[in-house]
């Protein structure tokens, strides 16, 4: 496919985690009470303290829901066939958007807690950001 | 506990093509406005507040006032999505019992369909740079496979099967071939079927994004409205019966580490309004609850306290919903499934829940005299608001 879309920048909240996508690093947030945040910000949503930490996480996750997505009109996904979209709880206490990779197809071989595995799958272009995708494991 | 008879809808208008070519939404927004005003016996000049949702040309208060050619004495741009209009109602309570204004209108209007929105399926996050778009936009959800991420998981908490979501489009298709307006619509916009539907009609139309099929899926029309919101001084002389806002709740939901996404906003906002209302929802005769996807519906009718959280599958089993079976009635305008849907239906709620409590609707619920308008604003599977207006006959 086209590349997917890519983050922009200049956004504060996300530059972070974006950075760690070209480590191989799927990074996430803790404030000082180990209240884990994410999506990346720069408050505790908590506490409202700033001053949070970045951590690497183990990339490991539960499916814990998921669409098979059969028509987008939007380019990069109008010819792609059908993919997924899936919230994966991280095993650190995170949930975040992505989408599952490896499967021959989505629309049957992928299910609500099913185990997966971040890979950073790689756009084109010299400056891209890898896009955090999941593989079952 | 005696209800209080603060502020009450006076007047209505739905504009009744689906399908509008040649008209601007700020032309749909005035002309409802006129005749809603007419509906009441109110006069133009009598408006002296103003509620508005950032439709049409998007200046909100700061526009339409001036398009209109009024000078409102209260002013408010509340956009949250498809309940805003829950939240005009809300809003024009509160105000209305604090004396800001006496008359006080919202309006609607849109061209979604004649200008090719591609609102369910044209991707999201195509703006600038905004930490959450940062994170989604790569993956190419849709509108619809937002929603439909809550189906699967409401499915896999609870068992709840695409059979029993189907009968939601059924019975809201029940009530749309009896609204002419409904039928014009889907006439208009080149509906493969124009008549009452089955579980397998509903089984057999294309998935979307999984689970989620075709006849599950509003449309996109055109269209727009007005309703006039009045004192209870006003409501004395109007030409109708008036019908009171006896309680509203607004709230807010978005996705959480660890969040349960089979439950919406509306667990929280139907509590406050049942609250200030004083009714149970075993009361409620009329629930007109936001129909973006069956799904919703699904979700509103647990958290609108109708029966419990992954217990609404055998509800709807139980026989619900259509206007001549016992029990709790859904949606008789035949929603926006099947009536119309230009992109924030929350207003086609209330205008509906005035009609049964007027005794107006074509599939009209002998004696109905509570209702709940419930709007879904934004995506239900991710930040998403809530807003329950209960509604009295007089």
């Amino acid at each position: 496919m086209a590349n997917r879309p890519q983050p922009s920048f200049p956004e504060p909240d996300t530059q972070h985690f974006w950075d760690g996508c070209k480590e191989g690093e799927l990074r996430y947030q803790t404030d000082s009470d180990g209240n884990v945040v994410f999506y990346p910000r720069g408050h505790s949503t908590v506490t409202g303290d700033r001053g949070l930490s970045w951590n690497v996480s183990s990339g490991l996750g539960t499916v814990y829901t998921y669409s098979v997505v059969r028509q987008n009109r939007m380019p990069g996904f109008q010819e792609l066939g059908a993919y997924a979209v899936a919230y994966i709880d991280l095993d650190e206490g995170f949930r975040m958007m992505s989408t599952i990779v490896g499967v021959s197809d989505p629309t049957t071989d992928i299910h609500i807690g099913q185990r997966v595995k971040v890979e950073f799958e790689e756009q084109a272009g010299d400056d891209a950001y890898p896009i955090p995708v999941f593989r079952p494991v | 506990m005696a209800q209080e008879r603060l502020a009450a809808i006076a007047g209505i208008h739905e504009y009744p093509l689906r399908v509008a070519p040649g008209v601007s939404s700020m032309q749909i927004k005035a002309d409802s406005m006129k005749r809603a005003l007419d509906d009441a016996g109110l006069d133009w000049g009598d408006v002296d507040g103003l509620y508005d949702a950032l439709d049409g040309e998007g200046g909100g208060g700061l526009g339409l006032a001036a398009y209109l050619g009024i000078k409102p004495r209260l002013l408010d741009t509340t956009q949250v999505g498809g309940s805003s209009y829950e939240f005009h109602a809300s809003h024009a309570l509160r105000d209305i019992a604090a004396g800001r204004c006496n008359v006080a209108v919202t309006t609607y209007g849109s061209t979604a369909a004649s200008m090719r929105v591609p609102i369910g399926t044209g991707g999201m996050g195509r703006g600038g740079a905004s930490w959450q778009q940062n994170m989604e936009a790569p993956y190419g959800g849709t509108l619809i496979s937002n929603y439909a991420m809550v189906a699967h998981r409401h499915m896999h908490e609870y068992g709840t099967t695409t059979e029993q979501l189907a009968q939601i489009s059924v019975a809201t298709r029940k009530h749309a071939m009896r609204n002419p307006e409904a039928v014009k619509a889907m006439t208009d916009l080149q509906f493969v079927k124009v008549d009452e539907i089955t579980v397998e009609d509903v089984l057999e139309s294309r998935i979307i994004a999984d689970p989620l099929h075709l006849l599950e899926c509003c449309m996109i029309s055109d269209g727009g409205g007005a309703a006039v919101f009045v004192s209870p001084e006003i409501a004395r002389d109007i030409k109708k019966k008036p019908v009171w806002i006896i309680g509203a709740g607004e709230a807010t939901k978005y996705r959480e580490n660890g969040g349960d996404i089979t439950t919406s906003a509306g667990a929280q906002s139907a509590p406050a309004a049942y609250g200030q209302a004083g009714v149970s929802p075993g009361e409620i005769d009329i629930a007109m609850i936001y129909d973006s996807f069956s799904i919703t519906v699904a979700v509103m009718l647990e958290d609108l306290g109708f029966c419990a959280k992954g217990e609404v599958g055998q509800f709807i089993e139980d026989g619900h919903l259509a206007f001549d079976q016992p029990g709790l009635t859904l949606n008789t305008d035949g929603g926006g499934l099947s009536s119309n849907h230009p992109g924030m239906r929350g207003l086609f709620l209330l205008l509906e829940s005035v009609r049964q409590l007027r005794g107006e609707s074509n599939s009209q619920v002998d004696g109905a005299k509570l209702a709940v308008a419930h709007g879904n604003g934004g995506l239900l599977g991710g930040t998403h608001t809530g807003g329950t207006v209960i509604l009295a006959a007089d």
